[in-house]
C-alpha cells in the first residue's frame, strides 16, 4: 500500500515537472544561484552540478576563501584537532564540478527581477535561487552585548578567527579563575554544542587549570544529550561545571564586556574568560529578501525546502524551519540532497523524488567518550516530521563510547568530503 | 586507506575448498535425524558441530585454529579474545555492543554475513532452523552463563525468526538513477572515495552481501542504531537500488 501511494504521488510530480520544464530548457542553460557555502549551501552546489552534468549554470556566492566548519570546532577547542584540519576550500568545487565560486558577500536579492547584487557591485541573475545563509545574531537577548563586544566575550558561534580567540583566551585564564558560558535560548544551531563545548574546555581546564571553574548561565531549563552530558561532567570534571539554568539565577541583564561582568536578576558574575552565545535568527539576507517569517526564520515546503515566500527560491540548512529537524551540517546537508533534486527536477524536468531526511549530532564528553543522538524525519504538508530517533544510554561501557568517537572522525571526513568534493 | 568491498581477497582464495565444505555439510545433515522444532537437541548439535570443528576448537584445552576457540561464546563481547584472528568488522561490531547470544549466533549461523559482512568465517551457512538450534545447543554446554534450564538471556532461544533474505528480493534489480539519489543519505558518512576510516567502506560490494547487509539492519538483527534508523524506512526495490548504484563505484 505505502509502495503504490508513493509510485502514485511520485508519476504525478514528474509529469507536471515535465509539462512546465520546457519553457526554460528552450532557452540557454538554466541559472541556480546559491548564497552561502556552508554545510546546506555547498552541498546543494555539488549535487546539482553531479547530477545536472553540464546542463545547469551553477554560480556559488561565498565571501569566504577558507571555511571552517563549526561542527568539530569544539574540537579544536579541546585540542583534538588543529584548524587547519576543520578549514576547507572551495577548490574542488570550482576544477572538478565546474560550478562557479565567487568570493563576494550577497548584498540583497531583488526577487522580481530576480538578481542578486554583490557588494563589489556586481549583478547576478538567477531562473532559480538557493538561499543558505546560516544564522545571524539577535543581540537583544544578551543586552549590552552587541559586535563590538565580541573580540571580549567571543561567541565562536561562527567558526574561525572567532574561535581562535576563545582558545587563547581560556589558555589565558589565571589558575583557578572562572569561566563563563551565556548559552543561547531555542532555537540554534547546533543543539548539543554549547555543552560539547562545555565539555571540552574543563577538558583543556583539568591539565592545565585544575582548580578553575566553569559557570554556565542558561536561559533554557533543560537541553539536548543532558543527563549524558551532567553524567560525563560529574565523572571526568568532577566539581568545575556549574549549570545554572534561569529558573535558579534568573536571566542575563546586563553584560559589561569591559568589565568582564554578566549581571542576571539575581547575581553579577564576574568572569575570567567568557563565551557569550546570543540567540539566532537566519541569516540577514534572508531576512532583508522577505523570505523569513515573525519567527525570524524561513518557511519551506518540506518536501523541496522550496520558500513559502518565493516559488523560485529554495532554502537549506539553519535559515530554515524545518519541523522537527534540529539546526546543524547533518541536517543542512540532508536537506540540501533533497534541495538539489528539487531544483533540477524544477528547471530540467528530471524525477522529482519523495524527500528524504537524517540527523546525527556526535559529541565529545571527554577523550575516547563520544556520544550520538539522531532522528529520521519524513515531509508531511505541515512539516518535517521526526518518523523515528535513537540517543546514546548513560553507562554505555568505555569500548561503545571510543567507537563511537572514532565513528564520529570517520563521519567528518564523509560529510567534509560530500560537501565540498 | 582505501578499501573496496573487505572479503573480495578472502573469497576469491576461498573459492577452490568451498563446494567440498558444502558436501560435507549436506552428508551430516541428511544422516543426522530431524530434532523436534520446540526442543533443541545438543547430542546432535555435537555431531553437526564436527563440520563447524574444521576452523574451531570447543571444550576442555581447546586452542585459537583458523578461527577462535568456541568456549564461553555466550554473553560475551564479539571479536574480543586475545590471540584470536579477527577481520576489522566483527571487532568493529563487537565495540558497537554485539555480544553473542540465541539471536545473533543464529543469525550468524544461518549466513555469517547477515551480522558481519567483512567476517572472516566462510561459511555457507546453514538453512535448517533445527539444525542451528542443535549446534548453538551444543554451544551453550560449553558456556556457563547460564548453563541450566530455565534459560535466561543470553542463551534463551527467542521467538523463532528467519533472519536468512529471500532469494526473490536478493534477485531485484535495482534502479541506478534512484539509488544515486538515495545514495546521498549514506554518503554523509560513507565516502565514495572509499575510506574505510572510523566508518566502513561500502564501495564495490557484491549486490548480495549489500543487500543481506541492509536488511539485517532492517530488521534489527544488526545493532548500529543509525545503520537501524536510515535501513528502517527503505523498502525492497530502494535497498536493491542502493546495492546496484554502490556496486559500479570503483573503490
Amino acid at each position: 500500500m505505502k509502495m503504490s501511494r508513493r509510485e502514485f504521488g511520485f508519476a504525478a510530480i514528474a509529469v507536471a515537472g515535465a509539462m512546465s520544464a520546457p519553457s526554460l530548457m528552450a532557452a540557454a542553460r538554466p541559472k541556480v544561484v546559491i548564497v552561502g557555502g556552508g554545510a546546506g549551501g555547498a552541498t546543494v552546489a555539488r549535487y546539482l552540478a553531479q547530477s545536472a552534468k553540464g546542463d545547469i549554470d551553477i554560480t556559488l556566492i561565498e565571501p569566504t576563501r577558507m571555511y571552517y566548519t563549526c561542527f568539530f570546532s569544539n574540537l579544536y577547542l579541546g585540542g583534538f584537532r588543529d584548524l587547519s584540519s576543520i578549514g576547507h576550500s572551495y577548490g574542488k568545487l570550482a576544477s572538478d564540478f565546474g560550478i562557479n565560486v565567487v568570493h563576494d558577500w550577497a548584498t540583497a536579492i531583488d526577487r522580481d527581477k530576480k538578481t542578486v547584487a554583490l557588494a563589489s557591485g556586481g549583478m547576478v541573475p538567477y531562473d532559480r535561487l538557493v538561499v543558505a545563509p546560516g544564522i545571524d545574531f539577535k543581540y537583544d537577548t544578551v543586552p549590552g552585548y552587541g559586535i563590538g563586544g565580541a573580540n571580549k566575550m567571543p561567541h565562536a558561534w561562527k567558526a574561525g578567527s572567532q574561535t581562535e580567540l576563545l582558545k587563547a583566551q581560556i589558555n589565558a585564564m589565571p589558575q583557578g579563575g572562572r569561566f563563563v558560558m551565556v548559552a543561547p535560548p531555542n532555537p540554534f544551531r547546533c543543539p548539543p554544542g554549547p555543552y560539547e563545548r562545555v565539555s571540552m574546555i574543563a577538558h583543556v581546564l583539568k591539565q592545565k587549570n585544575p582548580t578553575a571553574k566553569i559557570i554556565v548561565l542558561d536561559p533554557k531549563e533543560k537541553f539536548s544529550k543532558q543527563s549524558l552530558f551532567q553524567t560525563g561532567w560529574s565523572t571526568h570534571y568532577d566539581g568545575m561545571v556549574e549549570w545554572l539554568p534561569a529558573s535558579i539565577v534568573g536571566k542575563v541583564t546586563h553584560i559589561d564586556t569591559e568589565a568582564m561582568e554578566i549581571r542576571t536578576e539575581t547575581e553579577t558574575f564576574k568572569a575570567d574568560a567568557a563565551n557569550v552565545i546570543p540567540g539566532q535568527t537566519a541569516g540577514h539576507i534572508a531576512m532583508s529578501a522577505g523570505l523569513a517569517d515573525n519567527s525570524g526564520f524561513c518557511p519551506i515546503v518540506s518536501a523541496t525546502m522550496q520558500s513559502r515566500m518565493d516559488e523560485n527560491i529554495y532554502l537549506v540548512g539553519d535559515s530554515t524551519i524545518a519541523g522537527d529537524m534540529p539546526k546543524s551540517g547533518f541536517s543542512a546537508n540532508s536537506q540540501a540532497k533533497v534541495a538539489a533534486m528539487a531544483v533540477r527536477a524544477s528547471v530540467s524536468g528530471s524525477k522529482l523524488f519523495p524527500a528524504r531526511f537524517a540527523n546525527t549530532c556526535w559529541s565529545l564528553i571527554a577523550p575516547n567518550d563520544g556520544v550520538k543522538v539522531g532522528a529520521k524525519y519524513e515531509a508531511t504538508p505541515e512539516k518535517i516530521a521526526k518518523t523515528e530517533g535513537f540517543i546514546s544510554k548513560v553507562g554505555e561501557d568505555a569500548a561503545l563510547r571510543k567507537r563511537t568517537y572514532e565513528e564520529s572522525i570517520g563521519w567528518y571526513q564523509g560529510i567534509t568530503a560530500d560537501i565540498f568534493g | 586507506m582505501l578499501r573496496g568491498w573487505p572479503g573480495k581477497r578472502v573469497m576469491t582464495k576461498a573459492a577452490g575448498f568451498t563446494p567440498v565444505v558444502l558436501m560435507a555439510l549436506q552428508v551430516f545433515l541428511a544422516d543426522v535425524p530431524l530434532a523436534s522444532a520446540t526442543q533443541a537437541d545438543a547430542e546432535r548439535g555435537a555431531e553437526l558441530f564436527k563440520t563447524c570443528a574444521t576452523c574451531h576448537q570447543i571444550g576442555k584445552g581447546a586452542r585459537h585454529t583458523v578461527g577462535p576457540h568456541l568456549n564461553g561464546i555466550f554473553g560475551r563481547r564479539a571479536g574480543t579474545i586475545d590471540g584470536a584472528r579477527y577481520s576489522r568488522d566483527i571487532v568493529r561490531a563487537g565495540q558497537n555492543g554485539m555480544h553473542w547470544n540465541f539471536d545473533n549466533l543464529d543469525a550468524y549461523l544461518e549466513n555469517p554475513q547477515n551480522l558481519v559482512s567483512g567476517t572472516r568465517m566462510q561459511f555457507r551457512g546453514i538453512k535448517n532452523a533445527a539444525d542451528r538450534a542443535d549446534i548453538i545447543a551444543y554451544l551453550r554446554t560449553f558456556s556457563d552463563n547460564p548453563r541450566d534450564i530455565p534459560e535466561a538471556a543470553p542463551t534463551a532461544q527467542t521467538t523463532p525468526h528467519d533472519p536468512a533474505v529471500d532469494p526473490r528480493i536478493l534477485a531485484i534489480q535495482g534502479d541506478p538513477e534512484y539509488g544515486e539519489y538515495l545514495a546521498g543519505e549514506c554518503t554523509t558518512c560513507h565516502q565514495q572515495s572509499g575510506s574505510d576510516q572510523g566508518i566502513p567502506s561500502i564501495v564495490g560490494w557484491p549486490t548480495d552481501v549489500f543487500v543481506t547487509a541492509m536488511h539485517a539492519y532492517r530488521a534489527k538483527v544488526r545493532e548500529h542504531p543509525v545503520m537501524q534508523m536510515i535501513a528502517g524506512p527503505l523498502n525492497d526495490e530502494e535497498i536493491a537500488a542502493l546495492a546496484a548504484y554502490f556496486k559500479k563505484l570503483d573503490p
